[in-house]
Formats: structure tokens, C-alpha cells, sequence
């Protein structure tokens, strides 16, 4: 009797402990300096909140050592994937997240039936609802940005009256649940309707809507971990769990207001349907185009150069020549920064870590907000792989479909350089006037062989 | 049992500001970093899963504990390594040659 009362208190304290720990882990975050640290911070409190679980009275130990080593070894190669599969990699340890959640609300369920308390089956119902669409949502998220999944939006007439029906009618079913507690054949339906609503979900969202999608999943995963602590009385994991929902949020929010959109537009208003005959009609426009040889003695002149790094950057892994032409430049006391758009990528921050994974230094990468403050006094905007984003019929035109979506003010520098493949429209199937501009040239090509030639062009021809 | 679940309901909305005041001062160049750390802490979802499956209550719970560990560990190794390899690469530019 007194050892369970001691072991009781000592796993108590360890949560109590792990807590504070998980604050301070991500407060360390708000600096690259002591980011390190956080995540240090953020392991001890896991390990003593495992080890004093542990210590729980009368546990049987063969299943939990090996459901602990073979969880490890999927964790470890998850945790080496490349810096481009990283967002497919968060959106899969969701689904992970969200399976553990809706498994243990499951077996809670069960072992407390028919006589589950009402307040305990409506948290339990969120758990299990959130817990269940966040895991097929995940998983849909993951396929589409890995690419097994098509990544166009798919869209039918009455498509969302079909998935909010699907939801509501399994939050009746748990309405129902709460107040009969008895009908426990009901409770496979409060698994399987939400199940079928995350893949309903993320069909109509395209592949550019992603960071918002994978930030909305993160904020829910969060949200069923602390329902799941409410169930099981466990404050640590309501404590986690409202972090890790806020920090979601949060993210979400950041994202729709860097497109401009609402939550709600992002989730049942699949983007990019009539746009074809707008990019249609502005084919015969003409646009200046330029060599690597000219674009390089442009570069090697000016003063201050902001690169505008997108997506399709990564995708022609250019980073690393990108860092070759950095070092180029600042070389010859170029002043070389990038602005970087919040969407810039396809998870919040991911285009942060790609440059810096090139070794690009952190100081160098600027914020939307102080890259727009300093393009009237740039020589030189040079945008590769990134297209909406720099769009100025985002400040001008109204017609335009993404009309008031935060952009990169790329056209008030002296002269802008575009990368880019062709003159097919972007992402979203909007026209770029930015291209037509007199004081824009066009660089035709591959992102990662143009910079390539431009890095040889300036360290190689003009000799100085 | 209704006292503990206002007490519930206080830890989290207190943990809910907290976690809004300390991820809105994050720099939005660590957001891909929060994000993998954010999982890896919720992961601690694994200490009710261990209860479930050591307990060995049911060999239906069991079965659901042991793969819900194996989920959430998972997240707690794969997240943490990723976190810090990220962040590893993060640096300042280094200080200027004269």
C-alpha cells in the first residue's frame, strides 16, 4: 500500500518537472541561439515523464520494452529524412500522434462500458472524433505532398454539404453516446464516420494550401492529446496538448493571413479553377529575356541584392548553388539578403531550413515585413522558383483571385530577375504581370544550372 | 471526480495562454523546427498508452496500448532527432574578414 502511494508521488513529481520542462523547451525556441538548448530541455522532460510512467504499480513489462524498441526504430530513420520530405515527415507523425490518441480513447472506451460518466464520454468523443480525422487527414496531407497522391485539388458539386454531413452526423452519434452510454454498439461509428471525413477533407486542398492544412492538423493533434488528458486525468498531457494546439493555431493563423484567406476558405474552397481563360489571353505579351552572362555582370555591379527564394528552388535543389552565388557576391561586397515569404515552401519555415541546410547564415534571411521595408533601396531582386508570391496584381488588381494576399514587393527594386522554367502560370494559374514590366528580365531555364552558369560567369570571367 | 475536472478545465486554459504567449515570440524562421519539437512533446500522449498496455487490462486494450506506444515513440525519436539536426544548421554569418 505505502510503495503505490510513493510511486504515485514520484511519477507526480516527474510530470510536475517534465512540465515546466516543456515550457522552457519551447520559450528556448524563440532564439536560434538557445533553440538547442529547448529541444535538449524538451528530451529530459520526456525521459522523466517516461521513467516515472514506469514506475506505475503493477505494470507488465514484456509488451511495453517491445512496443518501445520497435517505435524506435521507426522513429530514428523519420528523424533523418531530407530537409525537402520534411513536411510530408510532420504531417505523417500527426496521422502517428493522432492514431496513438483515438487507440487509447478506443481501449478507454471499452474497458468503462456501458457505464461511462457523461462529461468523461463527451471528452472522450472529442478525442476519438479529433483523434480519427486528424489521422486520415494526415495521412491524405502526407501522400499529396510526397507526391503519391495527386496534388490538384479535386472538387464535386455539394462536396462540402457531403463531408460536414459526414461529420456532423458523427457528432450526433457521440451527442447520442453521451446521453446513452449504453448503446456501445454505437461507438464504432464515432471512429469510422471521422475516418472517412479526414479523407473527404483533404481532397478538394491543393498542394499550395498545404502549410495551412499541415498547421490546422497540427493545432488538432494537439487538441485530441489534451481531450485524451482529460479522459485519463493525466495533466501533463493536457498541458502538452494545449501547447502543442496553440502553437498550431497559431501557425494556421499565420498562414491563411500570408494567402490572404480565411480557414474556412482554405478548407472548403478549392483554389484555382477559373483561372485558364485569364492566362490565356496573355500569352502574346512580350517579355525581356536574359543570358547568364549579362545576368551576371548585372549582379556583379549592384550594391545590394535580395534573393526571393520559392519553392520551385528546392525543387531543382538549387539551394546549394544558390549558396555558391551568395558566396560570389559577398566576395565582391555585394550585399546579398532573401526575402522570404511565409508560404514560402510547403510547411511554416521550411524555406528557412533549406537555406540554411546550404549553410546559408540565419541573419541573412529576411522576414516578408523587412524585405518589403528594404526593396526601394535594392539594385537587384532576383526571384527564383517563387511566382504568386511576388505577384503585384495581389496590390492591384482586384479581379485578381489572390487580391490582397501579403507579397513580396519585388517590382519597387531597380531591376528584377526572374528564373524561371517558362512563362506557364504558377501554383495558382494566375498570370504574373511582374513579367511584363520594363524593368524585368526574364532568366530562362533550370533554376539550379542558370545559377550554376551565373556563379561561373562571376567568379570566372571578369577577373578582379 | 467533478472537482478534478474543473481543475482540468483551469490547467487548460492556463496552458493554453502560455502556449499562445511563448510560440507567438518564436522567430518564424525556427517555425519548421517548432512544429517537429511541438510533436515530439505531444507525443507525451505515450505515458497513457504505457498505463494502458502495462496494466494489461484486456487483451483487446493491450494490443491498442502496445500500438499506440509504438506510435507515439516513434514521434518522440523521430521528432526530437529532426528538431536538432535542423537546428544544428542554423548559423551566423561569420564575423567579417577586415
Amino acid at each position: 500500500m505505502m510503495s503505490e502511494f510513493a510511486s504515485t508521488q514520484i511519477i507526480e513529481v516527474t510530470y510536475l518537472i517534465a512540465t515546466v520542462l516543456f515550457i522552457l523547451s519551447l520559450k528556448w525556441m524563440s532564439s536560434p541561439a538557445t533553440a538547442r538548448r529547448g529541444v535538449w530541455a524538451g528530451e529530459l522532460g520526456m525521459l522523466l515523464a517516461v521513467a516515472g510512467t514506469l514506475l506505475h504499480h503493477g505494470m507488465d513489462y514484456k509488451w511495453l520494452a517491445a512496443a518501445l524498441v520497435l517505435g524506435t526504430i521507426i522513429g530514428v530513420p523519420l528523424g533523418k529524412v531530407a530537409m525537402t520530405a520534411v513536411p510530408q515527415r510532420t504531417a505523417l507523425s500527426h496521422a502517428f500522434g493522432a492514431l496513438c490518441v483515438t487507440l487509447v480513447g478506443t481501449a478507454e472506451f471499452y474497458l468503462r462500458a456501458p457505464s461511462v460518466p457523461p462529461f468523461m464520454m463527451a471528452v472522450l468523443g472529442m478525442e476519438v472524433i479529433l483523434g480519427s480525422l486528424t489521422f486520415t487527414g494526415s495521412l491524405m496531407a502526407a501522400g499529396k505532398l510526397q507526391e503519391v497522391l495527386p496534388q490538384r485539388p479535386i472538387t464535386y458539386k455539394g462536396q462540402n454539404v457531403v463531408n460536414l454531413g459526414v461529420l456532423a452526423i458523427a457528432v450526433i452519434v457521440a451527442i447520442i453516446l453521451v446521453l446513452h452510454p449504453e448503446r456501445v454498439y454505437l461507438y464504432p461509428l464515432i471512429v469510422i464516420l471521422p475516418l472517412i471525413f479526414g479523407v473527404l477533407m483533404i481532397i478538394p486542398i491543393g498542394g499550395a494550401d498545404m502549410p495551412t492544412v499541415i498547421s490546422l492538423l497540427n493545432s488538432y493533434a494537439g487538441l485530441s492529446a489534451a481531450a485524451m488528458g482529460f479522459v485519463l486525468d493525466n495533466k501533463l498531457l493536457i498541458i502538452a496538448g494545449a501547447l502543442d494546439g496553440a502553437s498550431g493555431f497559431i501557425l494556421s493563423v499565420n498562414m491563411s493571413k500570408a494567402m490572404n484567406r480565411s480557414f474556412s476558405n482554405v478548407l472548403f474552397g478549392a483554389f484555382g479553377q477559373e483561372q485558364a481563360s485569364a492566362a490565356a489571353g496573355a500569352e502574346t505579351r512580350a517579355v525581356r529575356s536574359a543570358s547568364a552572362e549579362e545576368a551576371a555582370a548585372i549582379l556583379g555591379a549592384a550594391n545590394k541584392v535580395v534573393i526571393v527564394p520559392g519553392y520551385g528552388m528546392a525543387v531543382s535543389q538549387a539551394q546549394h548553388k544558390v549558396r555558391e552565388l551568395y558566396d560570389a557576391l559577398t566576395k565582391r561586397g555585394v550585399d546579398v539578403r532573401f526575402g522570404i515569404h511565409p508560404v514560402a515552401g510547403r510547411m511554416p519555415g521550411h524555406m528557412n531550413v533549406l537555406l540554411a541546410e546550404a549553410d546559408i547564415p540565419y541573419d541573412k534571411l529576411m522576414e516578408m515585413d523587412d524585405a518589403n521595408g528594404d526593396f526601394a533601396q535594392t539594385d537587384v531582386a532576383l526571384v527564383i522558383g517563387a511566382n504568386d508570391v511576388t505577384n503585384p496584381a495581389a496590390r492591384t488588381d482586384t479581379s485578381s483571385p489572390i487580391y490582397g494576399m501579403p507579397i513580396l514587393d519585388v517590382d519597387k527594386a531597380r531591376t528584377v530577375m526572374v528564373i524561371k522554367r517558362g512563362m506557364s502560370a504558377g501554383f495558382a494559374g494566375i498570370d504574373n504581370p511582374l513579367y511584363y514590366s520594363d524593368k524585368t528580365l526574364m532568366l530562362f531555364g533550370d533554376a539550379k544550372s542558370f545559377v550554376g552558369s551565373i556563379v561561373r560567369e562571376i567568379s570566372g570571367g571578369s577577373g578582379h | 471526480m467533478k472537482l478534478d475536472l474543473l481543475t482540468s478545465l483551469y490547467v487548460f486554459m492556463l496552458a493554453g495562454f502560455i502556449g499562445f504567449e511563448v510560440i507567438r515570440r518564436v522567430s518564424p524562421l525556427l517555425h519548421t523546427p517548432l512544429m517537429s519539437l511541438t510533436n515530439a512533446l505531444d507525443a507525451i500522449a505515450v505515458v497513457g498508452a504505457i498505463i494502458l498496455a502495462g496494466e494489461h487490462k484486456t487483451n483487446f486494450s493491450t494490443v491498442l496500448g502496445t500500438i499506440a506506444i509504438v506510435a507515439a515513440t516513434s514521434n518522440i525519436v523521430g521528432g526530437f532527432l529532426i528538431t536538432d539536426r535542423m537546428l544544428k544548421m542554423f548559423k551566423l554569418s561569420g564575423p567579417k574578414k577586415s
